[in-house]
């Protein structure tokens, strides 16, 4: 499948020895007490009750126009931080990582503000990802339509505090899908919401695919990354542990699973 | 480095290409790749942000409205809690320790009111600066816009609060005996310098919280010496007297004393020029002008940073 596009294999994304370090503050081991915490700034000086997670260790990979990857891995295995790397959302440690345009994450957990109404969120979330006033008015109902919020009463005109999680999710998903994106990396969205609303995601992830030159999906779900997919990345403890057509890599990665 | 030299038993393109051989940085310069999340230029972040413009000013209105609406006087608590904050200091300062002496009392309640009112200002922007990154790091981490956006609307969101806050002010004034005239136009200039000085601070706090969010404990003690040092409830020259000359000019070209004595002398009739120290426009400016530029410099070298956890 990748050959339908060698003559013109475009890069869209190069990660080049990538690394990303997370500083947990408050995480090191040992008493949580008031004198711990003072030996050990007396003790470390730099490094008091700060721990590293390496959450990225060297991946390098480059993904071209056209093409839909899919990222596998245990759960922690840094799939989630990649994307994040990738979009530029996260600083790089050490390595980089060169994109055409803007990439585009749209994630389940794209934080909004839970003490303002579903509305603001919606017109706040599309200010904030560089759209337009207008824009916003053309899309708004068909943003909340797509979400569902409303089909069990006027739910968009209360803070999403009051939201149930998977309301919460369906919104944020919503509003991230609203935009049209270059790069397109989808986080698990396909997981969220009950079946009518993934059915109505997955329809919106094949058309937002449609225009983006290159989609990353990263899922649990082997099924969908084989309906999606041509070529798959294996993520294992931060590193690149497998990157190849995803009929290849997805059987070592059941062998491995299964054991 | 090319696309065939992965990591892992298989790689993907056994067919020679002619980007065989190029380095990752090559290759993305071949085909105009940028670096994700690099720091723009300051001209090219300028015009990021003024294209954020609209959501700038919604995040601060919608975060004004959000702040009391689990209260059930809902926004009856903006113009509330400056008042209350004003009578606290007023029992204190000015009835059980009499730091009003050195000024009528029909001028010292408005004295104070005032004072209080711009003081808080400067410090709840200093204070939601803070927070500004470091307690929005799931936006920052979702999203992508200049993240300078956030200090600024937060510092935006302070403007409003005081605005709200001024009708009480006008209030206060006129009742202890005050009349609008034309001097009273000379408060949009200064809370103008005043707003950008403050912007200029929630930039700098902002950064530094990010790295060091410690500083949301230590800040209210900052702030609170700084209160107590710039003569929000007290005359600096009136309690200063005796004392060394310098000791006073300082504290009365502190950036929170200016901003103080240009509002207090534009409301209050009784509060002529000469409780002002010398060349004080010029004083607030330089301080409005150092402090912003300073700070979006400060912040914006940090930019492609802020998010990591």
């Amino acid at each position: 499948m990748a050959e339908q596009h060698q003559e013109a294999r475009v890069p869209t994304v190069i990660a080049d020895e990538l690394h990303i370090v997370y500083k947990v503050n408050g995480a090191r081991k040992g008493k949580g007490s008031a004198t711990a915490a003072l030996s050990r700034i007396m003790r470390r000086g730099e490094e008091r009750g700060v721990r590293e997670v390496h959450a990225v260790r060297g991946v390098s990979f480059v993904a071209y126009k056209g093409e839909a990857i899919g990222l596998i891995g245990s759960n922690g295995s840094g799939k989630s931080t990649l994307l994040r790397a990738i979009a530029g959302l996260l600083p790089a440690e050490r390595g980089k990582v060169y994109t055409n345009g803007q990439p585009s994450l749209l994630g389940v957990n794209a934080a909004l503000m839970n003490d303002l109404t579903g509305e603001r969120n919606v017109i706040l979330g599309g200010l904030a990802m560089g759209m337009s006033r207008e824009q916003i008015r053309e899309r708004y109902q068909e943003i909340v339509d797509f979400s569902g919020i409303n089909e069990k009463g006027d739910f968009i005109s209360l803070p999403m505090r009051t939201y149930s999680s998977g309301m919460a999710a369906r919104l944020r998903f919503s509003i991230a899908a609203a935009k049209d994106h270059d790069v397109l990396m989808i986080d698990e969205a396909l997981a969220t919401g009950d079946r009518k609303f993934q059915k109505r995601s997955e329809a919106r992830i094949r058309e937002l695919r449609q225009q983006a030159g290159t989609v990353f999906l990263v899922s649990h779900n082997n099924k969908s990354i084989r309906d999606t997919c041509e070529r798959v990345l294996w993520l294992e403890r931060g590193e690149l542990r497998m990157d190849g057509p995803t009929d290849e890599v997805l059987k070592e990665y059941e062998k491995f699973t299964a054991k | 480095m090319s696309e065939s030299t992965h990591d892992g038993p298989v790689a993907v393109s056994p067919r020679p290409s002619p980007d065989d051989g190029l380095t990752a940085a090559e290759l993305a310069a071949k085909y105009g790749l940028s670096v994700s999340g690099a720091r723009p230029a300051i001209p090219a972040y300028v015009r990021q942000l003024w294209n954020r413009r609209h959501f700038i000013v919604a995040f601060s209105r919608a975060k004004l409205a959000a702040q009391y609406s689990q209260a059930k006087l809902g926004q009856l608590w903006q113009v509330v809690t400056p008042l209350l904050n004003a009578l606290v200091y007023y029992l204190i300062f000015g009835l059980i320790l009499n730091a009003g002496r050195g000024l009528p009392k029909d001028v010292y309640i408005p004295f104070l009111v005032t004072g209080v009112f711009v003081f808080t200002f400067t410090q709840t922007s200093v204070m939601s600066g803070v927070r500004a990154i470091s307690g929005n790091l799931g936006l920052v981490r979702a999203l992508h816009f200049p993240r300078a956006s956030l200090p600024i609307s937060f510092a935006l969101q302070q403007l409003q609060q005081l605005l709200v806050s001024m009708v009480v002010l006008f209030v206060v004034v006129m009742v202890f005996g005050s009349r609008p005239s034309l001097s009273w136009l000379l408060i949009v200039p200064a809370l103008l310098l005043q707003f950008a000085f403050n912007t200029g601070l929630a930039l700098i706090m902002a950064r530094a919280g990010a790295h060091t969010p410690d500083l949301a404990q230590l800040m209210p003690f900052v702030t609170r010496t700084w209160m107590y040092a710039s003569g929000v409830m007290f005359s600096i020259p009136a309690m200063l007297e005796g004392r060394p000359g310098w000791i006073a000019d300082v504290l009365q070209w502190n950036p929170a004393a200016v901003y103080m004595d240009l509002i207090r002398f534009a409301l209050i009739d009784g509060y002529g020029s000469e409780n002002l120290p010398p060349h004080v426009w010029a004083v607030a400016l330089g301080w409005a002008v150092v402090i912003l530029a300073g700070g979006f410099v400060y912040f914006w070298k940090a930019e492609e940073r802020y998010g990591r956890g």
